[in-house]
């Protein structure tokens, strides 16, 4: 076992797959020297190289739009997208080339690329560094989204996301890029596109993912004190959704709660209450209600504790879910 | 994987100096300019200020006050030069480190600390000032600055827009866009270039392989390498290229050639990528020491000038470090304002639901919703 931060566990499971395969690369702005903003690269161009990890001029597109060549040509680019406001010039490569380029080859192209983005809010930053556009990737078929929640899968997952011959956009919550945990570096994970159930409970089920999986669960720790049993599950992965594992949650718990950052309307959240209702209609004591942003564009950094969901106002769903 | 050199690299760039390093005034047969006494100790005490307001705006932030600055230290010649060369109906379009420029066009600095402070996402009027918000993704406004140069081309105007961006930026679709847009449209624009040699950590020749005023060529207008550092060159060069655009003789590109000498902001950290060296060898082209030096060589000004332009710099800090810290929180309501342009149902909603929420925290019944 090691004690990892996010970031650094992120680091490390790039390492191991640069390792274990030559063929794959770093690429982005800021990703060589400096290790990027966040320092997830740190130290990657030191060990395998300028040819390896690759500074890259400063645009989205231009990253993106090149990573598909080279994985045309067999290479696994995993290319950094310094924040996610910043994944928009880059929207046209990802939607009309990197997702659908594979099927129209009839299988004959692969493109294992992986989009890395650090995501969400939380760190005090001006316009642009704080939001959460899963939504955008998740409504585009053929591309799988995950994202880590936590050091010990943050490492196993970027490995598996580097391993997958499908185009990946992984989003890995800023604000917990310093958390810390204890990892071990010869486990296995869970497979990629698998839920995993946090925390067990009876009473209410709590969807989330990302940066909300940790506030999720002090929520629930919190709502034990009131005697209220809440189970936590951590997506892992957005597309594909590991339904089974939600929907075996919620027929037992016959409450739920979706939590993400990103607004409410339209959002990701959307798609799960719908799932849930669908599939767990006769058991459901209420309907699926959904905590996350405004509808409104990410607020300056001064407002953004009351646009960020919270212990409050997860727990605040969470009565109102018993109160039906 | 890179080439040793560029191919098609010819002579070493022609730079525009009009105010060596040391001070001393050199002619040049296209860009000559005549400066009173008085516009010299005003250029002068214009630098002065701004370095001082940017000097108080790391400090803010270093105690926590404001979440973030971008120092503009080093580039106060290109930004006051390019700024001072305006008239009050041209535009300009910044990025998020032209704070010298919003001094020229008279917004108060704390609106500028605001928006680093997280008070708001800009916070001042761009038509009251001709200086549009502080755009921060990379490129972006090089299109909306030609746009609106189209806009006044068609209105038959007298007004030219000025477009400020980094080396980085060169290397953005939209940038590139924008140089074609203002090319085939003949916009009366000028694409000021502040060439600070990096973009966070990423050095020139990881953007170009060529001297980047040269681009402008193969757009089909002219580009123009000018000294950075140099506030009469940079005044001279900009006035020109804008007043070619009032003209109809269509944009220009500048390369302001300069350096910038604290940290990408006050998030970054330059030991982790750059030489001291390469620092030491820019503080002696300061852009500000070298008209100190003409002014006192030519005794154009004296000691108790010096001083009192120091105590203006003085004073101001400390006033623009007062209303800072002054600045109120907005309350939570703010965030649903001006997302529309009238009332919109689902946001007024919102806004009404989360302070009913809010309100329950304090009365205890805590039957709001936090959605
Ligand atoms: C589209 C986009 N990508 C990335 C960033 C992150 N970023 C902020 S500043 C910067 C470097 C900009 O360099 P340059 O254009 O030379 O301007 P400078 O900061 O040196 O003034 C980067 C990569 C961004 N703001 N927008
Ligand atoms: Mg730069």
């Amino acid at each position: 076992m090691t004690t990892l931060t996010l970031a650094k566990a992120v680091n490390e499971g790039l390492r191991r797959a640069m390792e274990e395969d030559s063929k794959v690369l770093v690429m982005g702005e800021d990703v060589g020297k400096l290790g990027g903003v966040f320092r997830v690269t740190d130290g990657l161009q030191k060990e395998f190289g300028e040819d390896r990890v690759i500074d890259t001029p400063l645009a989205e597109s231009g990253i993106i739009g090149t990573a598909i060549g080279l994985a045309l040509r067999g290479y696994r680019p995993v290319c950094e997208i310094q924040f996610d406001g910043f994944v928009f010039p880059a929207a046209d490569q990802i939607i009309t080339q990197l997702a659908k380029m594979p099927l129209r080859s009839l299988g004959a192209i692969k493109l294992p690329v992986v989009v890395r983005i650090p995501c969400g809010g939380g760190i005090g930053a001006v316009e642009h560094h704080s939001e959460s556009p899963e939504a955008y990737f998740t409504h585009t078929a053929g591309l799988r989204v995950m994202a880590c929640s936590n050091p010990a899968d943050a490492y196993t997952m970027i490995q598996d996301a580097v391993r997958c011959d499908d185009p990946i956009i992984f989003f890995e919550p800023k604000r917990r890029y310093w958390d810390k945990a204890e990892v071990d570096l010869a486990a296995p994970g869970l497979p990629l596109d698998r839920a995993r159930t946090v925390r067990q409970g009876s009473d209410v089920t709590l969807l989330a993912y990302g940066p909300m999986v940790k506030t999720c669960l002090s929520a629930a720790a919190a709502a034990e004190e009131e005697g209220r049993n809440v189970e936590v599950i951590d997506l892992r992965s957005l597309n594909p959704l590991d339904l089974d594992v939600l929907v075996e949650s919620v027929t037992r718990t016959g409450r739920c709660v979706v939590v993400h950052e990103a607004p409410v309307f339209s959002g990701f959240g959307a798609e799960l209450a719908a799932r849930i209702t669908e599939h767990c209609f006769y058991n459901l004591e209420a309907p699926v209600l959904r905590v996350g942003g405004f509808s409104t564009p990410y607020p300056p950094s001064r407002l953004e504790d009351h646009y960020l969901p919270d212990l409050d106002r997860v727990l605040d769903a969470v009565d109102r879910v018993f109160a039906y | 994987m890179t080439a040793e050199a560029p191919r098609g690299a010819d002579a070493p760039p022609e730079l525009i100096q009009l105010l060596t390093p040391e001070g001393e005034r050199v002619e040049h047969p296209d860009y000559d300019i005549e400066l009173t006494a008085e516009e010299v100790r005003s250029l002068y005490r214009d630098l002065v200020l701004v370095r001082r307001i940017d000097l108080e705006a790391v400090a803010l932030q270093r105690q926590g006050e404001l979440g973030l600055w971008a120092s503009l230290l080093g580039q106060e010649a290109a930004q006051i030069g390019s700024g001072r060369a305006l008239t009050d109906a041209d535009m300009a379009f910044p990025t998020y480190r032209e704070h010298a420029v919003a001094w020229c066009r008279d917004v108060d600095p704390v609106k500028l600390l605001g928006m680093f402070r997280g008070v708001n996402h800009g916070g001042w009027d761009p038509y009251e000032h001709n200086f549009h918000l502080y755009t921060i993704v990379i490129g972006s406004q090089t299109l909306h600055g030609v746009g609106y140069a189209m806009g006044a081309q068609r209105d038959g105007a007298e007004s030219a827009t000025i477009v400020y961006f980094g080396d980085g930026a060169t290397s953005q679709g939209d940038v590139n866009e924008s140089f074609i847009w203002a090319s085939v449209f003949n916009a009366p624009v000028v694409f000021f270039c502040q060439n600070n040699q990096w973009a966070i950590s990423e050095p020139l020749e990881k953007q170009t392989r060529i001297p980047l005023y040269k681009r402008a060529s193969g757009f089909g207008f002219p580009g123009i390498r000018v000294d950075g550092n140099d506030v009469f060159a940079c005044l001279a060069v900009t006035r020109k290229a804008l007043a070619d655009a009032r003209n109809g003789l269509g944009p220009t590109l500048i390369e302001a050639f300069t350096y910038r000498m604290g940290a990408h902001t006050t998030s970054d950290d330059p030991t982790r990528y750059r030489v001291a060296g390469e620092l030491e060898a820019w503080k002696l082209k300061d852009p500000i020491e070298r008209v100190k030096a003409y002014l006192f060589k030519n005794q154009l000004a004296d000691q108790e000038f010096f001083e009192k332009v120091d105590a203006e710099a003085d004073a101001l800090g400390k006033d623009v470090r007062r209303r800072c810290l002054e600045l109120p929180d907005p309350g939570p309501e703010a965030m649903f304002d001006h997302v529309y342009s009238g009332p919109h149902a689902m946001v007024d909603k919102e806004r009404e639901q989360y302070l009913a929420y809010l309100a329950s925290f304090e009365n205890g019944t805590e039957t709001g919703t936090g959605r």
